[in-house]
């Protein structure tokens, strides 16, 4: 199968902190990648660079066949201009810890934005689709709701119909259930795992292990910015190589 | 004051009570009755000298209250405050934009603009204005008086006075919008002029209306300095007047009258437009 995503030798500070160091990592398509690892390891910063959130400082990554962010010309990569970074990222859905829904629309307003005003797409065959995906996450009647009339489990899946909507190619998950009470994140990982289901490509930071090794074609355990291993759900959670993949998991287990 | 704060007993509870709980009798408040009555009783005597003080002349101020020189002048400063407000918010909204900028010289003259012109009191500012010809006689040719009319210095002065305070009120305004929301428009693909206008203003005004609210009816006061360079407005209008017939009380009375009435209709609307800022802020289910 095809690249989906390819990231080289991605290197990234803030400050003196280095919390990236030297990230390689292929996802091919329609594959389910979930990244595991402590608190500071570098996971979330890792998925945030791949839409360009953050920039690399060193290191390329390509989203199916393009490079995020740059235009190479000879030996050099010169950042790419703000309305072509955007273009970039309506091919790839971000799904934020915090839903990141915007609380003065309506949640058929949040999810017809960005194909409506970015995309430029027809606004009535937009909310058409709009509704559908509400359909598709359980919430065919709150097209009218405002996301505070929504509990966190709600909201997170009208963030991932928000995602859905500019039919990416590639979907990107920041803790999808970190914030959210204990007895909804099962709706949430339901909907997740209905797309893994039909093949949409995934890339999801998680500290959920058992949803990891149902769902995952491959579990990435990162620490101190660096990929520990890497493999099947099977062989990284069932029987880790590493010592400090074992400490991990001994401890959230 | 909510009604129930002076109430002797709480309202009786839906749900019934076991036979043998015991009562329970809230504290009396005595004090406060005696703070409700020694207040009112001071308010009546204040309003009873001022009906009863023939020096208000009531029937002076009703004959003035619409005659046409004090409804130009109303007019004159109805428009100012409208004119100073549009392009002090326009001038504002762009030096806030300044002060939020990662261009260091923006954030720079940002800064210092609004401590310019929150240094320099406004009538210091209005009187520099007037009297600005005496440093530039001539602008590209054209006598510098001829250029500024007092109205114009008025606009001018009080609209870069005005800007530099709306400067700060939109500031705090989007720095109060989440910064999550900005990355999540990012996220979605949503161009910089997008994200301004769909995203972070509907929810910065949330925060600028109240003091936005505030600076609108102490603009309109505020106008009434322009009385100083001769400005027909409405305090100059009975000002005017009163220099001719010496009733200075009930002309007085009737600028004082207008500015209540133009600042408790612009105090209805603020009401509405907060209203209208709040949508998706209620969190009933």
């Amino acid at each position: 199968m095809s690249v989906m995503v390819d990231i080289r030798s991605v290197h990234k500070s803030f400050g003196s902190l280095e919390v990236l160091r030297g990230i390689d990592l292929q996802v091919r398509a329609g594959e389910v990648t979930v990244v595991l690892g402590p608190s500071g390891s570098g996971k979330s910063t890792l998925l945030r660079t791949i839409n360009h959130l953050e920039k690399v400082d060193r290191g390329e990554i390509s989203v199916d066949g393009a490079l995020m962010g740059y235009r190479r010309a000879g030996d050099k990569l010169h950042e790419l201009p703000e309305r072509e970074v955007l273009r970039q990222r309506t091919r790839i859905g971000f799904v934020f810890q915090n839903f990141g829904l915007f609380p003065h629309l309506t949640v058929l307003e949040n999810i017809v934005e960005a194909p409506v005003s970015a995309l430029k797409r027809p606004r009535k065959a937009v909310e058409e689709r709009a509704h559908r995906l509400l359909e598709r996450v359980g919430l065919g009647d709150k097209a009218g709701a405002y996301p505070r009339q929504l509990s966190g489990g709600q909201q997170q899946r009208v963030a991932i119909a928000r995602a859905l909507a500019l039919e990416p190619k590639l979907l990107l998950f920041d803790e999808p259930t970190s914030a959210l009470d204990p007895e909804l994140v099962g709706e949430v990982l339901d909907v997740i795992r209905d797309l893994a289901a039909q093949g949409t490509t995934m890339i999801v930071v998680t500290h959920e292990i058992a949803f990891a090794r149902e769902v995952a074609d491959t579990v990435v355990f990162m620490a101190d910015g660096r990929i520990v291993e890497q493999g099947p759900p099977d062989e990284v959670l069932g029987a880790p190589r590493e010592e400090r993949t074992r400490g991990f998991l001994a401890k959230v287990l | 004051m909510s009604s129930d704060t002076l109430a002797k007993v709480p309202a009786a509870s839906g749900t019934p009570q076991p036979a043998d709980a015991p009562r329970i009798v809230p504290q009396r408040r005595y004090g406060q009755w005696a703070a409700a009555v020694v207040v009112l009783a001071l308010l009546g005597l204040a309003v009873n000298s001022v009906l009863r003080n023939r020096a208000f002349q009531w029937d002076v101020v009703a004959d003035y209250f619409t005659s046409d020189s004090i409804l130009r002048g109303l007019w004159l400063t109805l428009w100012l405050t409208a004119v100073v407000m549009v392009l002090g918010f326009a001038l504002g909204t762009l030096l806030a934009a300044f002060r939020l900028s990662a261009n260091p010289v923006l954030r720079a003259v940002g800064w210092g603009y609004v401590w310019l012109f929150r240094s320099i009191p406004i009538l210091v500012q209005l009187l520099l204005w007037f009297n600005i010809g005496a440093l530039y006689p001539q602008v590209l040719g054209v006598k510098t008086v001829d250029l500024l009319s007092p109205v114009a210095v008025a606009i001018v002065g009080l609209t870069l006075h005005e800007a530099a305070y709306a400067a700060e009120v939109v500031r705090g305004g989007i720095l109060s919008v989440d910064r999550g929301q900005i990355e999540a428009a990012q996220a979605l693909g949503l161009s910089p002029w997008r994200r301004w206008w769909r995203i972070v203003l509907p929810q910065a005004m949330r925060a600028i209306v109240p003091p936005a609210g505030n600076m609108l009816i102490g603009t309109l006061k505020g106008t009434s300095i322009v009385s100083v360079i001769a400005v027909n407005d409405l305090l100059f209008s009975a000002q005017l007047i009163y220099h001719r017939t010496y009733q200075v009380i009930p002309l007085l009375m009737v600028a004082t009258l207008w500015y209540a009435v133009v600042t408790s209709l612009l105090g209805i609307g603020q009401y509405y437009v907060e209203k209208r800022y709040a949508r998706g802020t209620e969190t009933t289910r």
